[in-house]
């Protein structure tokens, strides 16, 4: 369908990927952190913005591909990895980003997120975790700890909540990582590899809500956090391992890549329909002996 | 009166009841005869009854009619229940050892096979059924070697032995009837042509393929499942990408993604999975990504009555999604115009950049029709709207998405130009697509956007062909249906003419945007109007007069889960006429 694009070659810097507006997060967001820290893995991998897509769903944090030049799709509450999905499908050269909420994508969107992840579809997806529901003003969200007190929890939350890390484990995902917004540069390497990674990347970034969470503040995670990087022995091809680390919380919590296997096919590598190409470059005709052969069959 | 002949063949669910169908409707449409089937059936896979109508004829069979001229009851079930639906000149061909005759009308020839006798019964436990299609073709006046053309292909996976013995057990089935069954009549006429015959369901599919949809993506449901088959089957002859999803929010959402990469991108589902798409529906109006939803209704509310017809679903679909945005909603005709509404619906949706929706239901999702080939166009007109795919043009530093304009369509880029980078939103936006939701007094902006979105509406309706009345002028009853009633509207208007009662019918293919001063026009010298519709409470009626203020003289509705038979229109007309009623609610005199 498309004629050929003009483009010059030309080398990618932190303006290119600056959006529209500036973020109009509460000063002191842990947002902020993990915006910096995609534009710079993007320059770093100088991918052109326009071979990248953002796309969200709704929360402080889904407000996000509205503040970085990309094709961003800012979509319904949860429904960020069902649309990203039909993208990824639709035009595969395309590297797809997700970025939301804890709300957003263990809540209302967790059948999503379960299915995108045995699926394998090749994207990145960006859980900013403040265990609260930020844009409506401070709710216990699926990763609220017990005991937590919030508006709609106001003697505190009796419900435990999610493992983002096992369930991820469980479900099949091929790259499970976990970041600390604080920790730029251990966090602009863990997007990096998870979009290079060849299937579905999950990491799952604590983003501290300064506003509505006084548990899990920027102080409360600075001790604890202790990258998994730093022990050599820790093997990340080792999925039971990787199982028995994702249950550590407490004085410590582990962050960095947890698990990487790259053996099971993407989604769109194993659909034999997209071996022509990307199905936006592909023909929309139906050649007349198939479509003989269609109406042959009836009759 | 239309010369016609209806077969009834009726059993459990799993007794067989489809392949005896799929033979005659076969058979029939190779003699160059046009039919038209229906099957009754309910939620079940083993048991149950299921009662399968098929009805052919010279001229064109627009639904399954009143009276069957052949029942072949597989059980004894079928037989209590069906055997009143024959009349003088019909005849039952049933299995005498295991089924016993009940009491006929007068003239009825009851034809009774000794399947033991003929057949192996202990090796073939179908015997029956073949035996009896044999004998249905003799009595029919069809010579046998079209049978058994037929056979062999039907069993074309099987080991030769069984196709030979089949054909033998037909053999003996069509050579028994013609030494002892009287002929029917009417020996089934052959004509030169040749129809295809396919489902509703086939029909929106290939429509699809037809239009040019790469991204299929669908959740199990009944009647709309026979879409996901076809599309599941032909997707790598075709080249579609299909996709079952976890869910029908995850259907929607993931057909928007794909329609915002720049592919024609449907789905299909019926009422219930059309709820779980609703608030998608509103994401692909607001952030203006053209996809098609098709609805194939069943009888609700809920689960509702998963294997039955209704038109309950047409105020779900005027109101589904929350705020206003533009819309298409048509409602095909008959089975060969499911097929022909998707590329034009399509060609709308992209266009305008919204969300087209087909209201299909189970009375033409899974009938079957003899159609045409010709009918059959892959190659329409395939319109994709403004859609930017190269950076060709030039001047993209100012591009906006959502720019303002006079038809109110902006300009698409297609996610991958360089150059045209933006985001597309379910917030309310400013034409750079950025957010204004938080913007809280820009009341300015909110109404540009809203204007905008809803000029497309006046582009629609010029698309939209007006409504056109379906026979005699100044006729004494004018009868006002829309979508699958097509049909059996058009047939009662004839049995009424064929009576004296002279009759003409106003069929509404587009719902939204509906042509409402065209239809004020055409009813101006109505005598007498009476609006029939599938449902409770005059789902069409009620919408006909919010958009209008017309109200008719009467209503015919149904809502038992059954479709319109001719005669439940023809006596309900009759009534009104004479002033009997004006709400006439037909009993379906037949229990599936
Ligand atoms: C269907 C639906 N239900 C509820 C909402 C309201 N809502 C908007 S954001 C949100 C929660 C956001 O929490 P999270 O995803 O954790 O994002 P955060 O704001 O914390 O970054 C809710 C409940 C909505 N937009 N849509
Ligand atoms: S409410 Fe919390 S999550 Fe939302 S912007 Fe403010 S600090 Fe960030
Ligand atoms: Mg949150």
């Amino acid at each position: 369908m498309a004629t050929t694009d003009v483009v010059a070659p030309k080398a990618m810097v932190m303006a290119d990927f600056k959006g529209k507006v500036d973020p109009d997060w509460c000063p002191g967001c842990g947002d902020f952190g993990v915006l910096a820290a995609v534009q710079k893995a993007l320059v770093e991998l100088q991918i052109p913005k326009h071979e990248v897509a953002t796309i969200s769903g709704i929360g402080c944090s889904s407000n996000f591909p509205g503040f970085i030049d990309t094709y961003g799709m800012h979509t319904l509450h949860g429904r960020s990895l069902a649309v990203a999905t039909g993208m990824k499908l639709a035009n595969h050269a395309m590297t797809v980003l997700v970025t939301g909420g804890d709300g957003d994508g263990f809540g209302i969107g967790g059948n999503h997120f379960m299915h995108t992840m045995r699926r394998n579809v090749d994207l990145l997806y960006l859980v900013m975790d403040n265990q609260i529901y930020g844009l409506t003003t401070g709710q216990t969200s699926p990763t609220s700890r017990v005991g937590m007190k919030t508006k709609s929890m106001p003697y505190g939350n009796i419900e435990a909540p999610v493992n983002p890390i096992s369930l991820a484990l469980a479900a099949g995902a091929t790259f499970v990582a976990r970041g600390f917004s604080a920790d730029q540069k251990h966090l602009v390497e863990l997007i990096k590899r998870g979009i290079e990674h060849k299937g579905f990347s999950f990491i799952d970034v604590f983003s501290p809500c300064v506003t509505y969470n006084h548990d899990n503040t920027f102080q409360w995670f600075r001790p604890r956090v202790k990258k998994l990087e730093d022990n050599p022995e820790y093997d990340p091809t080792d999925w039971g391992a990787a199982m028995e680390k994702s249950l550590l919380w407490g004085d410590e919590i582990p962050i960095g890549r947890f698990f990487e296997r790259t053996d099971v096919p993407t989604l769109h590598g194993a659909e034999p329909v997209l071996n022509a190409g990307p199905l936006v470059k592909q023909d929309n005709r139906i050649p007349p002996d198939i479509a003989k052969s269609f109406i042959a069959e009836l009759m | 009166m239309r010369q016609s002949f209806a077969v009834g063949v009726g059993g459990a669910a799993g007794q067989g009841v489809a392949t005896p169908g799929d033979i005659f409707a076969k058979i029939f449409s190779r003699r160059g005869l046009h039919l038209n089937a229906y099957n009754a059936y309910q939620s079940i896979i083993r048991g149950g009854h299921t009662f399968l109508t098929i009805r052919t004829g010279p001229d064109k069979i627009s639904n399954m009619g009143d009276r069957i001229d052949l029942l072949i009851p597989l059980n004894q079930d079928t037989m209590d229940r069906h055997l009143g639906l024959l009349s003088a000149g019909g005849a039952c061909l049933y299995n005498a050892d295991l089924i016993q005759p009940g009491t006929p009308a007068a003239g009825v020839q009851m034809c009774p096979i000794p399947v033991s006798k003929l057949a192996d019964i202990s090796k073939n436990k179908v015997a029956q059924n073949t035996l009896a299609i044999g004998a249905a073709l003799s009595m029919m006046g069809v010579g046998f070697p079209a049978l058994e053309s037929v056979l062999a292909e039907q069993f074309r996976k099987k080991e030769q032995k069984v196709i030979d013995e089949n054909v033998g057990l037909a053999r003996a089935g069509y050579d028994y009837a013609t030494q002892n069954f009287k002929p029917f009549e009417w020996p089934l006429p052959m004509t030169e042509t040749r129809y295809a015959v396919l489902s509703g369901n086939a029909a929106l599919a290939m429509g699809g393929a037809a239009a040019g949809v790469k991204f299929y993506s669908a959740y199990p449901m009944s009647p709309s499942t026979g879409v996901l088959h076809w599309m599941a089957e032909h997707a790598r002859k075709a080249e579609i990408m299909v996709r079952q999803v976890e869910d029908e929010i995850g259907v929607i959402n993931m057909a928007i993604g794909a329609a915002h990469a720049g592919v024609r991108a449907m789905c299909a589902t019926s009422g219930g999975g059309f709820a779980l798409m609703s608030e998608g529906l509103g994401l692909a109006a607001q952030a203006e990504i053209p996809i098609v939803v098709i609805d194939c209704q069943r009888a609700g509310p809920s689960t509702g009555v998963p294997t039955k017809t209704e038109q309950g679903d047409l105020w779900q679909m005027l109101g589904a999604a929350f705020g206003d945005y533009p819309r298409v909603i048509a409602a095909p005709l008959d089975i060969g115009d499911c097929f022909k509404l998707i590329p034009e619906i399509f060609n709308i949706a992209d266009r305008f950049q919204c969300p087209g929706i087909v209201l299909c239901d189970l009375l033409l999702s899974e009938g079957r029709l003899s159609v045409d080939p010709k009918e059959l166009d892959f190659h329409p007109v395939i319109d994709r709207g403004e859609l930017i795919t190269s950076n060709g043009s030039g001047d993209h530093e100012t591009y906006k998405r959502y720019k303002i304009t006079e038809s109110g369509v902006s300009p698409r880029a297609i996610p991958g130009v360089p150059g045209h980078t933006h985001t597309v939103s379910s917030d309310e936006h400013d034409e750079d697509g950025v957010l204004i939701s938080d913007e809280y007094t820009n009341t300015v902006k909110r109404r540009a956007m809203m204007e905008k979105r809803m000029r497309k509406m006046d582009g629609i309706a010029a698309m939209v062909p007006l409504p056109q009345l379906q026979g005699p002028a100044n006729a004494d009853v004018t009868l006002i249906g829309w979508g699958s009633t097509y049909g059996v509207i058009d047939e009662a208007c004839e049995l009424l003419r064929e009576e004296g009662v002279s009759a003409n019918h106003l069929p509404i293919r587009w719902l939204v945007p509906l042509h409402g001063d065209a239809i004020l026009d055409l009813l101006k010298g109505a005598r007498h109007t009476i609006i029939v519709e599938n449902n409770y409470s005059g789902q069409f009626a009620r919408y006909l007069r919010s958009e209008t203020s017309f109200v008719p003289k009467g209503h015919i509705r149904k809502y038992d889960g059954e479709p319109f038979m001719p005669h439940h229109i023809v006596e309900a007309v009759r009534d009104q006429l004479a002033g009997k009623t004006k709400l006439s609610v037909p009993a379906h005199e037949v229990m599936v």
